[in-house]
């Protein structure tokens, strides 16, 4: 079991690894709660059962702490290059919602042909091997139990190794895979026969391991010039994945397309995306829907990539999602970043939310977008028809057929032509002879088996898949490059209680700031990396800028490396105000009628943090009986003391949010020495409040309290009984 | 392909008549036309790739089924099944089928292989 108040053990995960066994096989929906159950006070159409340890959205502690899961899976996709600073990352999104786990793989494992094994560091991905899913599939069992919603593991299974891959995925519990032949040949340049030969033996392990199924389309959207022109070829690259998937042995219900809305604004997004949305919904009645958030058009600006993700979203919710994946905001610019990847997950969960039940009240005219519709089924028909004019799909893949930028039947002649007898790989593939055999089960193809067997492996005293005792676990063959060598230095600086901070790696040091400088674009660049050098930071790297005016500013977003530790031992934190149990200051205060008067002082118009500090709704002194006299907003001090004079207050609530030219130190000043002047400064409490406010700046500063940020009305309650008390005694 | 203008009125006249259900219907019509022939390709054709996914599942591991698939592979017997193979040779000298996988490995029993294995060549 899980602290939640403790990072996951990592050395803990790998003991015993070689023993280790995956609680399940295949893929697990959420559970879907009927239609207008009520989650704290409201009702909700589209969501599945909570979670039991959960961070909700920000606005949550508004509507008491609920944290709703919309019925569609989340997909994170999560892959530093280190499986053991992925789990952390993992643990940080099904915290957040994702119960649907993506990892991607290293530059270059498509051309390794085989299986690598160990836990050599990646790039841009994680190397797929077994010690490796082992690991984080046990680690995933156990944040599953903490969250209380099972998680789907996922990875790929393509390149030259996929039916490997498969048999390596149905053994070690992965939930989920990415399988499309024509991924490898048209992106991955991998030989097409050989592609189709081991993609079928590959689907039909992935349909005995009850693994779902995501075709890999979208990515003629990705390389596309125009993304909206490939929209019928993408409907036929869907069908030949689906259909092809059938034939191996697939169900319809574990096969999904994998769809993005193809464009974005400043196109008019919704005129292109919605029309494609339903042809490909009404084409593919019964297989799942895997909207995937669009990439091609991300930046580097994090805040644009989030708008475009949460109109993607709404798409979804207007048609329909099984899964909604999601693309961190910062994929146009690194590797994503742990708090990226939560952000993706709280656009998905945030908007599937906002949008419940939209369907009742919100209806796409179908009259009106038929014709296109009809239009893209008709495109992409022409296109199926002139493959098999050319004689095949293999005929019209050499002739450049694929990702073609014109919209078919437009040709610009610009498409990925790839040999049927070239490429990587090529003449690797053997016809099978009459007397062809193999010994396992779940063997798709032709299978000479000897007469009078009932199943396959009984010939060799069973399969792994059967006798998973049988499966041989390798630790490590690369002494240099391995979890344990990367781990050391993580255990040297908990033993040493040092930390740095991170975006991705444990304590890699990497800081992101962010500054305008009133300079044009390439001065502000030059400006940003002086800073940091000024600032001692090392390796300061430009990732985002946005040009406020060519002449007047431009905004910087930079990353830089720290180089010191941070000593936890010699931190200190600022004392938390003490609260008197509720019944205490209720009986007090029953007993001693208290009154206050309130105002925020000096030229300030801020009243929200008053109001929430004074008033019952929200849980303010007024609760415990506390009377106050409220004097609004730019109260000089000389108004707030008369009138506590003249109502014979306790104490003097006194919120200040500006501070303009120390204004608030001032105003805390005057009101001290005013007290004094009226000689009632031993008779009241002068107590301050506001964001920038802290308890020894008040005291310094004469007065007897100071509130700051996320203070609640009974620290204050606390602190004026608990001080009257003290002056009773 | 050559460059070419958008004649989609022109070459969408037969289908503009169609109701959408037989849009729908004839579109997978067309698709299983094109898949037919690549899945008959699958059923009946082999790769190193899947022969080593063959010997996974019978508990070797990746090393040894790398090791295997290229020795079978440059004798040209990819075609009888590699998992096949390991299988005559475990049950003719009485070992089990990891040992006997080991025992290849080392160099062994190939003469053995070659007697059964070679000659019958036609294609399943």
């Amino acid at each position: 079991m899980l602290d939640p108040k403790k990072p996951i053990n990592i050395d803990e995960i790998l003991k015993d690894l070689d023993k280790y066994r995956p609680k399940r096989r295949g893929w697990t929906w959420r559970k879907k709660l009927p239609e207008g159950t009520k989650i704290g006070e409201y009702e909700y159409h589209q969501v599945s059962e909570n979670l039991k340890n959960s961070v909700p959205l920000p606005a949550a502690h508004y509507f008491g702490g609920i944290d709703p899961q919309p019925e569609v899976v989340i997909t994170s996709e999560i892959a530093s290059g280190r499986f053991e600073d992925d789990i952390r990352r993992m643990r940080m999104a099904a915290w957040h919602g994702a119960d649907h786990i993506m990892v991607i793989r290293t530059l270059g494992q498509s051309h390794y042909d085989g299986l690598i094994e160990g836990t050599p560091e990646g790039i841009g991905g994680i190397p797929i091997t077994r010690k490796q899913l082992r690991a984080t599939r046990k680690a995933l069992d156990l944040i599953e139990e903490e969250v209380g919603r099972p998680i789907n593991f996922h990875s790929y299974v393509s390149g030259v190794a996929g039916p490997e891959i498969a048999v390596l995925f149905a053994e070690e519990g992965v939930n989920g895979a990415h399988q499309d032949p024509q991924y490898n040949v048209l992106y991955r340049g991998i030989n097409p026969i050989r592609s189709f030969v081991d993609a079928a033996v590959a689907k039909r392990i992935m349909a005995f391991a009850g693994m779902l199924q995501i075709d890999g389309a979208h990515n003629a959207n990705a390389s596309a010039k125009l993304a909206w022109t490939v929209m019928p070829e993408l409907l036929v690259q869907h069908g030949i994945n689906c259909m092809y998937s059938l034939k191996a042995g697939m169900k319809k219900e574990y096969i999904a397309l994998s769809t993005v809305p193809p464009v974005v604004s400043p196109m008019p997004e919704f005129r292109y995306n919605l029309p494609y949305a339903v042809a490909l919904r009404e084409l593919f009645d019964g297989f799942k829907f895997r909207a995937q958030m669009n990439t091609r058009y991300i930046e580097s600006d994090l805040f644009d990539a989030t708008r475009i993700h949460v109109l993607n979203t709404l798409i979804s919710r207007l048609t329909s999602a099984d899964l909604q994946s999601t693309i961190t905001p910062d994929e146009g610019r690194n590797v994503p970043w742990h708090v990226n990847s939560i952000r993706g997950v709280e656009t998905a969960k945030h908007t599937l939310i906002a949008l419940d039940g939209m369907k009742k009240y919100v209806k796409i005219d179908e009259k009106e977008i038929r014709e296109k519709v009809r239009e893209l089924k008709m495109r992409a028909i022409l296109m199926l028809e002139e493959i098999l004019d050319m004689g095949g799909y293999f005929e019209a893949l050499e002739a450049g057929m694929f990702v073609d930028n014109g919209y078919y039947p437009e040709r610009m002649g610009d498409g990925i032509a790839r040999k049927k007898d070239g490429e990587i790989a090529a003449g690797t593939v053997a016809p099978r002879d009459e007397d062809y055999m193999a010994p396992v089960c779940e063997h798709f193809g032709y299978n000479n088996l000897p007469e009078g067997i009932e199943k396959p492996c009984d010939l060799i005293g069973g399969c792994t898949f059967h006798n998973p005792e049988k499966i041989q676990f390798i630790d490590e063959l690369d002494e240099t490059d391995n979890v344990n060598i990367r781990l050391e230095k993580i255990r040297d600086m908990k033993k040493r209680n040092v930390i740095k901070p991170e975006v991705e790696w444990f304590a890699d040091g990497w800081i992101q700031m962010d500054m305008t400088f009133a300079l044009p674009e390439e001065l502000a660049e030059a400006a940003a990396i002086a800073l940091c050098e000024k600032l001692g930071l090392e390796e300061p790297t430009i990732i985002h800028k946005t040009v406020l005016h060519p002449a007047e500013g431009t905004y910087i977003e930079v990353k830089a490396k720290v180089p010191f530790e941070i000593e936890v031992d010699k931190l200190e934190l600022p004392k938390k105000p003490e609260t008197l149990p509720e019944d205490e200051i209720f009986e007090y205060v029953k007993n001693n009628p208290i009154h206050v008067v309130a105002g925020t002082v000096g030229n300030d118009e801020h009243s929200v943090g008053l109001r929430e500090i004074l008033d019952i709704k929200h849980g303010g002194i007024e609760k415990y009986g506390i009377k106050y006299t409220y004097l609004g907003t730019s109260v000089p001090p000389e108004k707030l003391i008369d009138a506590a004079i003249e109502t014979g207050a306790k104490a003097i609530l006194a919120s200040m949010i500006i501070t303009h030219n120390d204004v608030h130190i001032k105003n805390m000043q005057r009101l001290h020495e005013l007290a004094i002047e009226k000689g009632i400064r031993d008779k009241i409490l002068i107590i301050a409040g506001g964001t920038q406010i802290n308890n020894d700046l008040a005291i310094e500063n004469g007065l007897d309290a100071g509130f700051g940020r996320g203070t609640k009305g009974i620290h204050v309650a606390s602190f004026i009984v608990k001080k009257l008390k003290e002056e009773n005694k | 392909m050559k460059p070419r203008k958008d004649d989609f009125q022109e070459r969408s006249k037969h289908l503009q008549k169609m109701t959408d259900a037989e849009l729908n219907q004839y579109f997978w019509h067309l698709v299983e036309k094109v898949v037919d022939p690549l899945i008959k390709l699958a059923e009946t054709h082999t790769s190193p790739s899947v022969e080593r996914s063959v010997l996974l599942r019978m508990g070797f591991n990746s090393i040894e089924a790398g090791k295997l698939v290229d020795m079978i592979f440059q004798r040209g017997l990819l075609s009888k099944g590699a998992g096949h193979i390991v299988w005559r040779i475990a049950k003719e000298k009485n070992l089990d089928i990891l040992q006997a996988g080991r025992e290849l490995i080392s160099g062994k029993y190939w003469d053995d292989v070659d007697r059964i294995f070679k000659g019958v060549n036609k294609n399943a």
